[in-house]
Order: structure tokens, then C-alpha cells, then sequence
């Protein structure tokens, strides 16, 4: 029977772990720095409330450098408009090459943050409380990056409420709902929507703080706007806990429909290569896997400026790592399960198609993509390369470049080459198509420096929450961290 | 109605009293004091604290939250509006034959069934939120207590009404204070 409690209540397991000092170094407290509640808060408070005329030098020019690059984003999507789509590389065969590229990229790296603020909040991961306010900014600054491509695609962006089904006088026309791409509007643009509550949701009790906080007019005035008079009372704080319980119960199955209809805009085609079943659970797993990535890098970076080390821990990235190897490894079992379905199906082209990936035209996209996706990530199974912080910067980014090159490598190997020798093509980017890629770098980067200095990026609140359980758990035994 | 007589209606104005209200410094703390306070007879009762704190709803006798049933009714409107809305521009208004495929048929409308299902409970649970706990709001009595705005720092208040059958200024403070709280005072409406 006690054995059977063990099974059934494994928290109880992990409770007597950590009543014993000396296993400390295995399950160390999430929050360290021997911070009480007013410390937390004037720790993540002091980064907002900092004079913007004493901000770092640093800042300014990163963000110089970055708010440039966006507007050569700016300048490339007037060319763009005021030109045609021609000034891409795309043309027959490819009438898809770096713009959806890049679209499905982007919306991939969003979906890190919705799985770390849902899918994490459900299994009760307290770990996520350091890092989902970032990752969530993230989510809403990566799809708006990602809506870009497809927009502008369209070669009219200003005729863009045509995709929507609002009855128009100019057109006469309904959508047309068998098609996967009206599905992947509404996606889109539900998913965005719902982060940006989510998101608005969970900063309302730090604004409040931060209100409370505030010397002068102008920050109490606008802290006191957009906190909505929140004031914590456990009649708020109930409505809120069912609130967001229910939007991480909507954001969770949310955040796999949307890649799942992403990868629709493939699957539903005849091309070989794009036409499999696989596709919604290979491509999710290969969202997560990015996005964790680019958390990674933005983490990193922001905990190492802001001097967050007692918050976003070595366990916290440590978890990332080994959330970063699992879905690293679905991808991998994707591409060898994509390989055996081509031999075992028969089906001429599709071999052809798988063949055509390894050791055609783009081997060296596919072999990067396998590489940095499959092989590399694998270094994850030893602790001392999870815990290293350069490892981990350097893989986080190899990640994101394989996972380009894996969009890059279904688009193009697929389209160049399909059914007809006749029609085969190749792709060449053009330097709009570059410089477009870049820019959406730029508008990224340039928004989450905007976050990270002017709102709390660490959620005060579920900080303070996690710090009271581990309180309580250590039962006054407090144990501080050298 | 002129201003003063707006206050007076809500309850608002210096001469006017909210509550006695006081302050811990651990949540277990106003757990145990919520409750002590309760089973003395009290009623109109609220906490307000940085963080949710769990045992707080019980221990005061804050109702459960019905904001799920609120917005299971949006839920299902989302999905109702996504079929008959692709029934109605497939089968009826605008009937275009592609691929042969059916003019209208529940499997396709599934994707986008289920992003307006969601689409609608969110906007629900945001909207329901803010309206379920009276905000947006400019002003509240409980800022006139001296530490409110430790309230979402460090400090757990307790909030025993002015509209409280049991309320009376003193004994109401002394209750307050055998339970532990400190800094109690009597704050204005």
C-alpha cells in the first residue's frame, strides 16, 4: 500500500527530497537570492522604473541598431508594395519561397511561448513563472513578424479584410472554406488575439504593482490606466485564477491547432514531399523545439544584462534544455519516419522527392537542417553540456538556423522538383528577400528590447506565489542558496 | 444630481466609513486571522494580497467563481456562428462547385469551428473577468488605508466592512488586532 502512495502521490516523493538540505544540489529553490516579497518586487520593478535618461548606453545603441534594421524592414515592404512581389525570388515553379518560409518560421518560434504559459501552467511546472511573461512578449511579437509574409504576399496588403468573411460591396465574393488557407487566416489571427488577452491578463496584477510603486504623474497615471484598478482583493484574485485557468485551457489545444492548420497549407496539397499525414504533429513538435530555442537566446541575453541569475536559474534553463532535447528528438523520429513512409509507400516520386532532399540540389540545407536539429541538440543527454551556459547560447542558436533551413527544405526541394522534369526550377533568393528576413529581425529584437525595458518581463506576482509555496514547503526550515 | 449627492450614493467621502482593515506579513497568517474573524460572526469580509493566496476563499467565505459557466455559453456561440456562417456561404449564398468536392459538409468546418470556439471563450473569459470584479475602476476606498499600496507588494490585508451587520468602529479594531493583524486602522469611504 505505501508503495502504491509513492506511485499515486509523487509529489510526495519529491516533498521528502526536499526536506534534506544535502539533496539541495538536485532540486535547488526556484527562487534564490534569499529575496523576500518586497525584494522581488523591487528587483523586477527597478528595471522599469529606471530614469530612461540613465539607461545604459549599451541599450541605446542595441536598439539603434535594431530600430535600423526594421526600417530597412520598412523600406523592403515599400518596395515590395509599390513594385509587385516580383522582386522576390518567386516564379515558376516556386510560388512559395521565402516569404512562407519565413511565415511558418516565425509563427513557430511563437509557439514556445504559449506552450511555457498554457501547456506548462496546466501540468503545474512553477518553473515557467520566471520565464512566461518573456516568452509570451515573444509569442506576440514573433507572429506579428510571421503576418507579415503572408500579407504582403498577396501582392495588395490593403485588400487584406478580403480574407476575412465580412460581407464587402467592392468584391461580391465569399471566402471559400474547403480550402486550408482561410483556415490558416482564422488561425492566425485567433491566436494572436487570445495570446494578446492572455498576455494582458497576466500583467494587469504586476501593473498594479507597478502603479503602486510609481513616483511621478506620468507613470502613476498610465500604471494607474492600464492596471485597471486592479487592487488584489481575493474576490479579484478568484475570478482571475478561473480566468486564467480557462485560457491556458483554450491556449493549449489553440497552440497545436495553429501549427497543425499551418502544416494543412502543405499536407492537403498532392506535392510529394508535403502530402503526408505526419505532417500537424512533426511540424508542432518542430514549433516548440525553435521557439524554446529563441527563448533561450532572448533569456539568456536579458538574464545576463539585467543580472537575473536568482530568478531564471540554471534549473530553469536546465528544464528548457531537456524540453529543447525532446521535442529536438520528435523532430528527428519525424525526418526518419518521413524517409521510411517514402520507401515503404512505393510511390516513385515521393522517393524521389526524399532522395531528391538528402543528395540533390539542396543538400546542404537538408544536411544543416539535420544536423543542427537532430544531431547537435543530442549533447542535451549530458548534464555538464545542459548546464553550460555557452553550450546552450550556441545550440539555441544552431536550433533556429536548422529549423529555418527545415521550412527552407520542405518549400523548395518539394516545388523545385516535382512530377515533370520539364517543369523543375530552382530558387534564388533575392537581396529583398533577404533583407526582408532581416528586417523582420530587427522588428523583433526591437520590440522585445521595448518590453524588457518598459514593462515588468518577469511576472511579479506568480514569482511571489512560487516563493510562498517553497516557503511553505520547506516549513520554516528556510534554506538559503550561497 | 450634483457631485456630493453622487458620493453619497456610492458610498463615497471623508465622513464616510469603508472598513477596518489590517495587515500580516505571511499569507498563512491572514488565512488563520480570516478565519478567526469569520467564526467570531463576521460576514462582509475581503483580503487583498500581491498574490493569490489559497485558502483565503474558504477561510473568508468568498463564493466560487462562476466565470466557466459564463463563458461555456460563448464557447458554444463560437461554434454555432463558425458552421452555420460556412453553411450559409457554401450551401446557400454562394454556391461554388471546386474540386466536386460537397457545397457543405462538417468536416471542413472544423478548423475554423474550433479557432472561433476559442476565439469567442477567450474574449468571454477577458471581458468576463474585468466585468465579474467591477473594472476598469478609478477609484475605491480601500486606497485610503495607509499601506493599500503594500497590498501588491508585501503586505496581506484583511478587509472587515463598514456594511457589516457586526460592524462597530472599536470593537470591530480590537478584533482585528486579537487576531494579529497590525497597523489596523479605520478607513474612510
Amino acid at each position: 500500500m505505501s508503495e502504491d502512495q509513492g506511485t499515486i502521490f509523487p509529489s510526495m516523493t519529491e516533498w521528502d527530497t526536499r526536506q534534506n538540505p544535502a539533496l539541495l544540489d538536485t532540486n535547488p529553490p526556484l527562487v534564490q537570492g534569499g529575496k523576500d516579497y518586497h525584494g522581488l518586487s523591487d528587483q523586477i520593478g527597478s528595471i522599469v522604473e529606471a530614469d530612461v535618461l540613465k539607461t545604459p548606453t549599451k541599450y541605446w545603441i542595441t536598439l539603434a541598431v535594431t530600430a535600423s534594421i526594421t526600417g530597412l524592414l520598412g523600406l523592403m515592404l515599400a518596395y515590395l508594395i509599390s513594385t509587385g512581389v516580383g522582386v522576390w525570388g518567386v516564379n515558376r515553379p516556386i510560388g512559395w519561397g521565402w516569404g512562407i518560409t519565413n511565415f511558418v518560421f516565425w509563427i513557430g518560434i511563437g509557439h514556445a511561448g504559449t506552450l511555457i504559459s498554457a501547456i506548462l501552467f496546466l501540468f503545474r511546472q512553477k518553473w515557467r513563472t520566471a520565464i512566461n511573461r518573456s516568452a509570451e512578449a515573444m509569442t506576440l511579437f514573433a507572429v506579428m513578424c510571421a503576418g507579415i509574409f503572408p500579407l504582403v504576399h498577396t501582392g495588395r496588403p490593403w485588400r487584406a479584410y478580403w480574407l476575412f468573411p465580412i460581407p464587402n460591396t467592392d468584391l461580391n465574393l465569399w471566402q471559400n472554406f474547403r480550402s486550408p488557407l482561410i483556415w490558416d487566416v482564422f488561425a492566425v489571427s485567433t491566436y494572436f488575439t487570445v495570446s494578446l488577452l492572455f498576455w494582458f491578463t497576466g500583467l494587469v496584477p504586476d501593473l498594479a504593482t507597478m502603479r503602486d510603486r510609481a513616483v511621478g504623474r506620468v507613470k502613476q497615471y498610465l500604471f494607474g490606466i492600464f492596471s485597471l484598478g486592479w487592487r488584489g482583493s481575493a474576490r479579484h484574485w478568484r475570478h482571475y485564477e478561473k480566468a486564467y485557468l480557462i485560457l491556458a485551457g483554450i491556449s493549449t489545444p489553440l497552440v497545436l491547432s495553429v501549427h497543425s492548420i499551418v502544416s494543412f497549407d502543405f499536407a492537403t496539397s498532392v506535392i510529394p514531399g508535403w502530402h503526408t499525414t505526419i505532417f500537424p504533429p512533426y511540424f508542432v513538435a518542430g514549433a516548440i523545439f525553435s521557439g524554446f530555442a529563441m527563448v533561450m537566446t532572448l533569456l539568456l541575453i536579458a538574464r545576463w544584462l539585467l543580472n537575473l541569475d536568482n530568478l531564471i536559474t540554471m534549473k530553469h534553463l536546465e528544464n528548457m534544455n531537456k524540453i529543447i532535447l525532446v521535442t529536438g528528438s520528435i523532430v528527428g523520429y519525424s525526418y526518419a519516419c518521413e524517409f521510411f513512409i517514402a520507401w515503404y509507400s512505393g510511390d516513385i516520386y515521393e522517393r524521389f522527392t526524399f532522395l531528391n532532399r538528402a543528395f540533390g540540389p539542396y543538400w546542404w540545407a537538408a544536411w544543416s537542417m539535420y544536423s543542427c536539429n537532430v544531431f547537435i541538440p543530442q549533447l542535451y543527454w549530458f548534464k555538464r553540456m545542459r548546464t553550460n551556459l555557452w553550450v546552450m547560447f550556441i545550440i539555441s542558436i544552431t536550433t533556429n538556423i536548422g529549423m529555418w533551413f527545415e521550412r527552407f527544405v520542405i518549400i523548395s526541394t518539394s516545388l523545385t522538383r516535382d512530377f515533370m522534369p520539364t517543369s523543375w526550377g530552382f530558387f534564388y533568393p533575392t537581396w529583398v528577400d533577404m533583407c526582408t528576413f532581416l528586417g523582420t529581425f530587427g522588428l523583433f529584437l526591437t520590440l522585445f528590447l521595448l518590453f524588457a525595458r518598459f514593462l515588468p518581463m518577469i511576472a511579479i506576482s506568480e514569482v511571489k506565489g512560487v516563493l510562498a509555496y517553497e516557503k511553505h514547503v520547506f516549513k520554516g526550515e528556510e534554506v538559503m542558496v550561497k | 444630481m450634483n457631485l456630493e449627492q453622487f458620493k453619497d450614493k456610492l458610498g463615497i467621502g471623508e465622513d464616510k466609513v469603508y472598513a477596518a482593515m489590517g495587515a500580516f506579513s505571511k499569507p498563512d497568517d491572514l488565512v488563520d486571522a480570516g478565519r478567526k474573524i469569520r467564526e467570531m460572526g463576521y460576514t462582509k469580509l475581503d483580503a487583498m494580497s500581491p498574490f493569490p493566496v489559497h485558502g483565503i476563499d474558504e477561510a473568508i467565505g468568498v463564493p466560487f467563481s462562476k466565470l466557466g459557466w459564463l463563458v461555456i455559453w460563448f464557447s458554444a456561440m463560437g461554434t454555432a456562428t463558425a458552421v452555420l456562417l460556412i453553411w450559409y456561404i457554401g450551401a446557400i449564398d454562394y454556391r461554388l462547385v471546386i474540386g466536386g468536392k460537397p457545397f457543405f459538409d462538417f468536416s471542413y468546418t472544423i478548423p475554423v469551428a474550433f479557432e472561433l470556439t476559442v476565439l469567442f471563450s477567450a474574449f468571454a473569459t477577458f471581458i468576463g473577468l474585468w466585468a465579474l470584479n467591477g473594472l476598469p475602476r478609478l477609484y475605491h476606498p480601500s486606497g485610503n488605508y495607509s499601506q493599500a499600496h503594500r497590498a501588491s507588494d508585501d503586505l496581506f490585508l484583511l478587509v472587515i466592512e463598514a456594511n457589516d451587520p457586526k460592524f462597530d468602529a472599536q470593537g470591530t479594531v480590537e478584533h482585528l488586532r486579537s487576531v494579529g493583524a497590525a497597523d489596523v486602522e479605520v478607513v474612510a469611504g
